[in-house]
């Protein structure tokens, strides 16, 4: 019977994950700054000048 | 513990810390403050773009067009987001308080953040509307408000994670954290990936418009920008979506029928509701197809499919609690004896098909690429958020404002059937504002423009009489929900002013 009951309390992963805030916390801001920011800094680092652009103007 | 003050409500049973009680009411009023600011400003600017009235000239018209956003879309929100965090922390968790002290630094960076910016806006040295884009370029304290009020706001989600730290060591809870806590753990999430972002790109900003930075770069700049500017709304989103839940409960003993769905839908918010921003970005020539696409599509659906679990969670919970109340003849009796003179519930409808049915359908529309392109500077997309966040966010703040009265000022409502009728004014008026608003934007109706058919410019641009038509029932009904709204004020200020005590 208590064998039973350590089982019913037994706690699933996906709730462990969920009562994890700050690791909740830290996929959001990776996904975030990885996929929107950090993507998005590097293709406008490598992004190469305008052929029309003139130096003289 | 026991040195801590505390006073049990007789209502909720909640332990409310005192320190916490005061920095929510400090919070909340804040926030009716700047609701009522923004209110007149919003209802000039309606009454301006119905052609017939048009009242404000060009330079006012764009100078509170720019107030208003500042003063709704963020100091009113954030102010009451953060009475919602510290509720939502110490007063559901029974627990103290952590660090009250940087509770107040949070409010008063955020108050003078607040007040210099709208000083700004309105002596002129801040012509640069809302987005504010490099290189138009405002007084450099104008930045310096924005990142007073962002770094006030990250420290009040700062002293909530501690709250939610202090009250798991001190065992104020035992499990998971409750649902609403959940949910406002999530918007708090959402809150610092959204104004770290704000603080990244208005530094520099500030730097710059102070002539220390020589150039900012115009790309950079909206990349990060739209990373702060359409994600502060997802905090909105994650914060009203827990009032739901708070509402349900409150209003008709509703609880989710499915908590763990739920909270999967609170975590896909949390990881994938912020790239949403690239739609600011779509013919941006900087960045490459495949960001666009990723950003657009694939993830940000699944905080779409987030949206979709509340939209039916929400109302699946609140049938079932009226059911068990023994409303059960036919389909819809329990829908027909809801209690719909209690504004908390009336405003918790509201905002659910204010924001799912009229703001959400349209926002996944206009969001996609090749709509986008054609919707994205007309009247179709403040339409589209005026739905979420005025009809939405905002009528849930209103209904839970309702409660918080007597629960967290210990006030009973004045006037209560006047109470009970805000809600109508106010949802029902701006849900016909939106709908007017994206119905002249599909007619081509510019959006940010005092002068739609460029009478002033090099050619004209001659809209039909039934565009004249939208924009009058813009008018309207702009005029019908800010009726609403100054009745949410007058009642929350004559309540906290006059409302007979509730005893503690």
């Amino acid at each position: 019977m208590a064998h039973d009951d350590d089982r019913d309390k037994k706690i699933s992963y996906w709730e462990v994950f969920y009562d994890d805030i700050f690791l909740l916390f830290f996929l959001g801001v990776a996904i975030t700054y990885i996929l929107f920011v950090v993507w998005g800094l590097m293709e406008l680092g490598t992004a190469q000048p305008s052929p029309l652009l003139k130096p003289n103007i | 513990m026991s040195s801590w003050n505390y006073r049990t409500c007789p209502t909720t049973g909640f332990k409310v810390h005192n320190k916490a009680e005061t920095l929510i009411q400090f919070n909340a009023v804040t926030s009716i403050v700047f609701l009522l600011v923004g209110g007149i400003v919003g209802l000039t600017l309606a009454l301006t773009r119905w052609q017939a009235v048009h009242l404000l000239n060009d330079e006012w018209f764009y100078r509170f067009l720019s107030l208003h956003g500042i003063a709704m879309l963020v100091a009113w929100i954030v102010f009451f987001e953060m009475a919602v965090l510290y509720f939502a922390s110490a007063v559901i968790l029974n627990s103290r308080l952590a660090a009250p002290w940087v509770g107040w630094l949070q409010y008063l960076l955020m108050l003078v953040g607040g007040a210099l910016v709208a000083v700004m806006i309105l002596t002129g040295n801040a012509d640069v509307m809302f987005t504010s884009y490099v290189p138009l370029k405002a007084h450099h304290l104008y930045y310096l408000g924005i990142i007073l009020f962002a770094v006030g706001a990250i420290l009040g989600c700062v002293v909530f994670f501690a709250t939610l730290v202090v009250a798991k060591h001190e065992k104020t809870y035992t499990g998971s954290l409750p649902l609403v806590t959940f949910g406002a753990a999530a918007a708090a999430i959402i809150a610092i990936i959204t104004l770290s972002a704000g603080a990244i790109v208005f530094i520099p900003t500030w730097l710059w418009a102070a002539g220390i930075i020589p150039v900012m770069d115009s790309e950079v700049y909206r990349l990060l920008f739209w990373g702060f500017g359409h994600s502060s709304q997802q905090i909105n989103v994650a914060a009203m979506v827990s009032i739901w839940y708070l509402l349900a409960t409150l209003t008709v003993g509703a609880v989710p029928l499915n908590e763990k769905v739920c909270r999967t839908a609170f975590v896909l918010y949390i990881l994938f509701i912020c790239i949403a921003s690239e739609h600011h970005l779509l013919v941006d020539p900087g960045f490459s197809a495949a960001h666009k696409t990723w950003n657009t599509g694939y993830f940000m659906h699944l905080a779409v499919l987030a949206s979709m679990i509340h939209a039916f969670s929400v109302p699946a919970a609140t049938e079932v609690a009226l059911r068990k109340q023994g409303h059960t003849r036919g389909a819809f009796e329990w829908l027909k004896k809801a209690p719909w003179g209690n504004p908390g519930f009336s405003s918790l409808v509201l905002s659910v098909v204010g924001f799912g049915f009229l703001g959400g359908i349209t926002g996944v529309i206009y969001g996609t690429e090749q709509i986008n392109i054609i919707a994205h500077n007309n009247l179709r997309i403040p339409g589209h958020f005026h739905a979420t966040v005025v009809a939405g966010t905002t009528m849930a703040f209103m209904g839970i404002t309702w409660y918080m009265l007597p629960l967290m000022f210990r006030r009973q409502v004045v006037a209560p059937k006047l109470a009970s009728l805000q809600p109508w004014l106010f949802g029902g008026g701006m849900m016909m504002f939106s709908t007017a608003m994206m119905f002249a934007g599909g007619f081509g109706v510019s959006r940010r423009s005092w002068d739609m058919n460029g009478v002033d410019g090099p050619f004209q641009v001659n809209f039909g009489p039934i565009v004249d038509l939208s924009l009058a029932v813009m008018g309207i009904s702009g005029v019908v929900a800010a009726l609403g709204g100054a009745i949410f004020c007058l009642l929350a200020v004559a309540t906290l002013l006059f409302g007979k005590k509730v005893n503690a």
